[in-house]
């Protein structure tokens, strides 16, 4: 039996309709076609399905979409957009922090997450706090880079608004 | 997913009840283990009682010789704590090496601990730091709760309300993680209450226990040196793909050295 629900999405009010089994990913994506955010493995390991929930990083494939309700959810079309990109998002792109960039929704969300709970993280601990999002092209390496130095351009621009989802 | 019917439950009395009920409802915590459990088949209960709008489930404080956690605590939560990183750091430092930070998010206190999975982080601090688990009808010690493979000693439908440990001298908490799943192949946390020392592990049997040898020298000398060369039994340990019981014994000794040398900091 469906279950009526209200959220907010990328700073929208939402009414929706799910069932008790359908997952928060497939709410985000199929109801509101939100398709930015991933389903890779579906069994809560490679965080492809990373979104904000009130702010902290969750894996939307191992979430209800009704346990969503109440709460305020960011996905990545809710980070920048084509025209005005988060400053994760623009050092993604300027590090080549990706190949097929299937897991780049998530990654930038997780990473998001990480500078906003750590604004200015050494090496070891971007590597620690990206441990529930895998990337089988990259290697890693660029991804790191990329968001090193979005903490140092965050930093170094105190004015500029610190986008945390 | 099977369907089921999905209730949030308002009051802990509330959700005792529907459980009470309904044999085959099961309650919600962070649903870190259960949804996957449920996608993969293995679990349909016929209700899921949502616990997260009990707001009585949540939060930590100290009180005397104990830091009180509210069994719907995010692992998250316990990790940045002041009041754990204050009281018990080994504490705060095990919730932050609890799987990934997306899951440290959404996983619970009380959820692990009432799982008890044999390689999961929780039950090791739970038996080494001498807790009690608070349920919604009684007090259950931590040498009484754990009882084996996922399995505890609380009573069908019986909820954790909270868990209180009791705040150590020092302590120290070290895991080897299986590099795939971050969970512990060999956990250890050690406690020194002041001459009398606990050593919890988790990862290498059913369940969480304790080593009595390991104590009893550590009770005597608080020192990595102290417990070098004891041989911890492979008999009752974990075989699987991971590892052999007799790695794992090994492990055992290796982390509970690291874990003093954690203590000592």
């Amino acid at each position: 039996m469906a279950i009526p629900m209200d959220l907010q999405v990328n700073g929208q009010a939402v009414h929706l309709e799910v069932e008790p089994e359908t997952l928060l990913v497939d709410a985000l994506r199929n109801a509101l076609q939100l398709t930015g955010t991933h389903v890779g493995c579906d069994t809560s390991q490679c965080g492809a399905c990373t979104v904000h929930v009130d702010g902290k990083s969750v894996k939307s494939c191992t979430m209800l979409a009704v346990q969503a309700a109440g709460t305020a959810i960011t996905t990545i079309e809710g980070l920048g957009s084509p025209g005005a990109l988060h400053p994760m998002q623009a050092a993604f792109r300027q590090h080549h922090a990706l190949q097929c960039g299937f897991c780049t929704p998530g990654m930038i969300m997780s990473a998001v997450d990480l500078l906003a709970r750590n604004p200015n993280p050494s090496e070891a601990e971007v590597r620690a706090g990206l441990e529930g999002n895998i990337c089988r092209c990259t290697g890693y390496h660029n991804i790191v880079a990329a968001v090193l130095d979005c903490a140092k351009v965050m930093n170094s621009a105190p004015s500029r608004e610190k986008a945390h989802g | 997913m099977h369907t089921f019917v999905y209730q949030r439950a308002t009051s802990l009395a509330d959700a005792v009840a529907v459980l009470k009920a309904k044999p085959d409802a099961r309650p919600l915590a962070g649903g870190m283990t259960l949804l996957p459990t449920m996608k993969l088949g293995l679990a349909a209960p016929s209700d899921l009682i949502d616990l997260s709008a009990i707001g009585d489930l949540r939060g930590i404080r100290r009180n005397g010789d104990r830091v009180v956690i509210g069994a719907m605590t995010r692992h998250a939560e316990v990790a940045a704590s002041a009041e754990v990183r204050a009281a018990i750091p080994a504490l705060a430092s095990l919730a932050d090496g609890i799987g990934d930070a997306q899951v440290r998010n959404r996983g619970t206190l009380g959820g692990s601990v009432a799982n008890s999975d044999p390689a999961a982080d929780y039950p090791a601090a739970v038996l080494g730091l001498d807790a009690n688990v608070l349920t919604d009808r009684r007090t259950i010690a931590a040498d009484q709760f754990f009882l084996g493979m996922f399995a505890t000693a609380l009573d069908a439908g019986e909820l954790i309300r909270a868990v209180e440990f009791r705040v150590p001298k020092r302590a120290g908490y070290a895991k080897f993680p299986n590099p795939a799943s971050r969970y512990a192949m060999v956990g250890v946390l050690v406690a020194d209450y002041g001459g009398s020392v606990r050593v919890a592990v988790t990862g290498a049997g059913a369940c969480a226990f304790r080593v009595p040898t390991l104590e009893a020298a550590l009770g005597k000398q608080f020192s990595a040196a102290a417990i070098e060369g004891i041989e911890v039994s492979a008999s009752e340990l974990n075989t699987d793909l991971h590892g052999s019981a007799e790695y794992r014994a090994h492990l055992v000794g290796v982390m509970a050295r690291r874990a003093v040398a954690a203590a000592l900091g």
